[in-house]
């Protein structure tokens, strides 16, 4: 691909439409059926791989910002909160995976936001295709990433020391439902990306809610150090909830109360949000 | 299902949609006959983007109703939508990436296989005369090449009404000839496009029939023939050599012309419309005898020009108040005193 070949509109030589080759891809042709929900989704979502594929810088968020996480809490807290850094990682590898993982989820709203801006979401909203698809299959492009920051952690963890008991299974398990919540809370977002004005107010509305949410967790301490009234907070964040059932699924059990509250919470999030987000989508 | 070449395309009645507390659309009606191209013409914020916008099903109107080959626009959006296209202002494709890929994207959304989408993006990038730019991304072209890519994607579906808004604000003339050109050839097969624009000799040139803008209702409609001999067929441009002269130029010419004489902000330069009733004989002749009066009082004319009206003289002679949004033109009042 020869990159100086088009670099004015007045190459190449001069293009003025002809008839014939206008004639070509004017006359009307028989209408393909519609895609399937499904079809649909996964078109879009093939959309968020070729943007991958053209930015990869927007993966630092996914690598980068994951390992410096987990390298920076470790070793700030291990020796204070457990033993040593090494001991700390046992108990704390599955909590930062789900604070990064989570964390990342906002980037759904920031996504959709200048989408919307750019004016591509007209051309989107004007195709007569099942309507949340474009939403889904971007989420779906998130997915990946999100499958991507846990795999990079997990590397990091195991370089530094982090053993889980419950094997391979197990930490498939955890990221597993990692995934499944973080596709569910990811719909907050797309609701948040239709409704506030500019990118700059996505991040600063989300992070807002996502310090307190991973911060007032099980994910750095045991929150039976903390004061009672945090503690009734602590209890009912859906963050504490997935963090207990991931870190029981890679200790190699389960813990079956916190993994169905945590699988309640990704139903109430898709069903409400999901909702929201449509009706939203719908009347923009 | 109205066949895609007779009938209505589009049927608006008393289309209402506010903003906060302006109004953009203000009660707005619009008759499109299938097969044609509509122009719509009006200035920044006449609400021409809005009434597309509603028209594509992207925004709900507040009050009023709108049909789109009879399917209405918010109750039947779906059936609309398989049938219509739009090209906005701004970029609708995804910068990030290559011409290919948008349209084949495309081509998938609208239910095209693999191998279909791909020969449908390549016919269409080679009509357009951008296969060597096939594989670059979007971001990377330059405005004219944008916009043939944006229509490009718009016809992929060959659709029945393609909705065009201010095709070719920004381009360069070239590039202007060459969307003129797409949109005479998307026509003559038959599709229906409403093209907006905020020049008259664009509606003038592509336009069957024209619709004038503002405040959000159409203030003038019907064939750029009718909206010229009730505007005027144009306008006299003078420019003196003296700036001195020009209060007694001004008297000369409204004598001669007998109608109001506009100064413009260059202080040598004069405006005025010229055949009121009709002809451009008329035009040209009253022109003539304005220029040997001017000369005969002594006053030496630099500069002469007989052109189309420009939208300002439009909105002049139909609204009293030239083309400006309404915030601005207080501005302008105020500047100007």
């Amino acid at each position: 691909m020869s990159d100086t070949a088009i670099t004015t509109g007045r190459a190449p030589s001069v293009y003025m439409p002809s008839a014939e080759a206008l004639a070509t891809v004017l006359a009307p042709a028989e209408r393909p059926t519609r895609p399937s929900a499904l079809s649909a989704s996964l078109t879009f979502g093939w959309r968020a791989l070729l943007k991958i594929k053209h930015v990869p810088e927007q993966l630092f968020d996914v690598t980068a910002f994951p390992i410096i996480m987990v390298l920076m809490f470790t070793y700030l807290f291990g020796g204070a909160l457990a033993d040593s850094p090494r001991a700390y990682l046992q108990f704390f590898l599955p909590g930062i995976m789900v604070t990064s993982v989570v964390m990342i989820t906002m980037y759904t709203g920031v996504g959709l936001n200048s989408d919307i801006e750019k004016g591509v979401f007209d051309r989107i909203r004007t195709l007569p295709v099942w309507r949340p698809a474009a939403l889904v299959g971007m989420i779906f492009g998130d997915v990946l990433r999100y499958v991507l920051a846990a795999v990079v952690i997990l590397t990091v963890g195991v370089v530094l020391g982090f053993r889980p008991d419950g094997g391979l299974f197990g930490v498939l398990a955890g990221i597993g439902l990692l995934v499944v919540f973080s596709f569910a809370f990811s719909w907050v977002w797309t609701f948040f990306g239709l409704v506030l004005r500019s990118e700059k107010s996505v991040m600063g509305t989300s992070m807002m809610v996502l310090f307190p949410l991973t911060f007032l967790s099980n994910v750095f301490v045991d929150p039976s150090t903390m004061p009672g009234w945090l503690q009734a907070f602590v209890k009912v964040n859906p963050i504490t909830q997935l963090v207990t059932s991931v870190r029981a699924a890679m200790a190699g059990s389960m813990d079956g109360p916190s993994t169905m509250w945590m699988l309640l919470w990704s139903a109430l999030f898709v069903v409400v949000f999901g909702t929201l987000t449509m009706y939203r989508y719908n009347r923009r | 299902m109205s066949n895609r070449n007779t009938g209505l395309a589009v049927e608006a009645e008393g289309l209402v949609r506010s903003f906060g507390s302006t109004r953009a659309l203000d009660g707005l009606d619009l008759r499109v006959p299938a097969g044609t191209v509509y122009g719509v013409l009006g200035p920044n914020g006449a609400g021409k983007t809005t009434a597309v916008r509603v028209l594509a099903t992207l925004l709900r109107p507040d009050g009023g109703t709108a049909r789109v080959f009879g399917h209405d626009v918010v109750r039947d959006a779906d059936a609309v939508r398989s049938r219509v296209s739009l090209t906005g202002q701004y970029a609708s494709l995804d910068e990030d990436l290559t011409g290919a890929e948008n349209l084949v994207l495309l081509g998938r959304l609208l239910g095209l296989g693999r191998v279909a989408a791909r020969d449908r993006a390549e016919q269409l990038l080679a009509a357009f005369g951008l296969t060597e730019a096939a594989g670059r991304q979007v971001k990377k072209y330059s405005g004219g090449m944008r916009r043939r890519i944006d229509i490009a994607a718009s016809i992929l579906n060959t659709p029945d009404l393609l909705f065009l808004d201010e095709p070719t604000t920004g381009l360069d003339p070239r590039s202007r000839n060459q969307v003129w050109a797409i949109v005479r050839a998307v026509v003559a097969y038959g599709t229906t496009v409403l093209l907006t624009t905020q020049y008259l000799d664009e509606a003038d040139q592509l336009a069957g029939r024209i619709a004038v803008v503002d405040h959000g209702r159409v203030i003038a409609e019907g064939t750029p023939g009718e909206l010229k001999a009730s505007i005027g067929a144009g306008s006299v441009h003078i420019r003196l050599r003296d700036p001195e002269q020009r209060p007694q130029a001004e008297q000369v010419l409204r004598a001669s012309l007998g109608v109001p004489v506009q100064l413009a902000a260059d202080p040598a330069a004069l405006t005025a419309r010229v055949g009121e009733h009709g002809t451009d004989l008329e035009a040209g002749t009253q022109a003539a005898r304005a220029l040997g009066e001017l000369a005969a009082a002594g006053i030496v004319v630099d500069d002469f020009s007989l052109g189309q009206p420009s939208l300002d003289e439009v909105f002049l002679a139909l609204t009293d108040h030239p083309a400006v949004p309404a915030d601005e033109r207080d501005d302008e009042l105020e500047a100007a005193r």
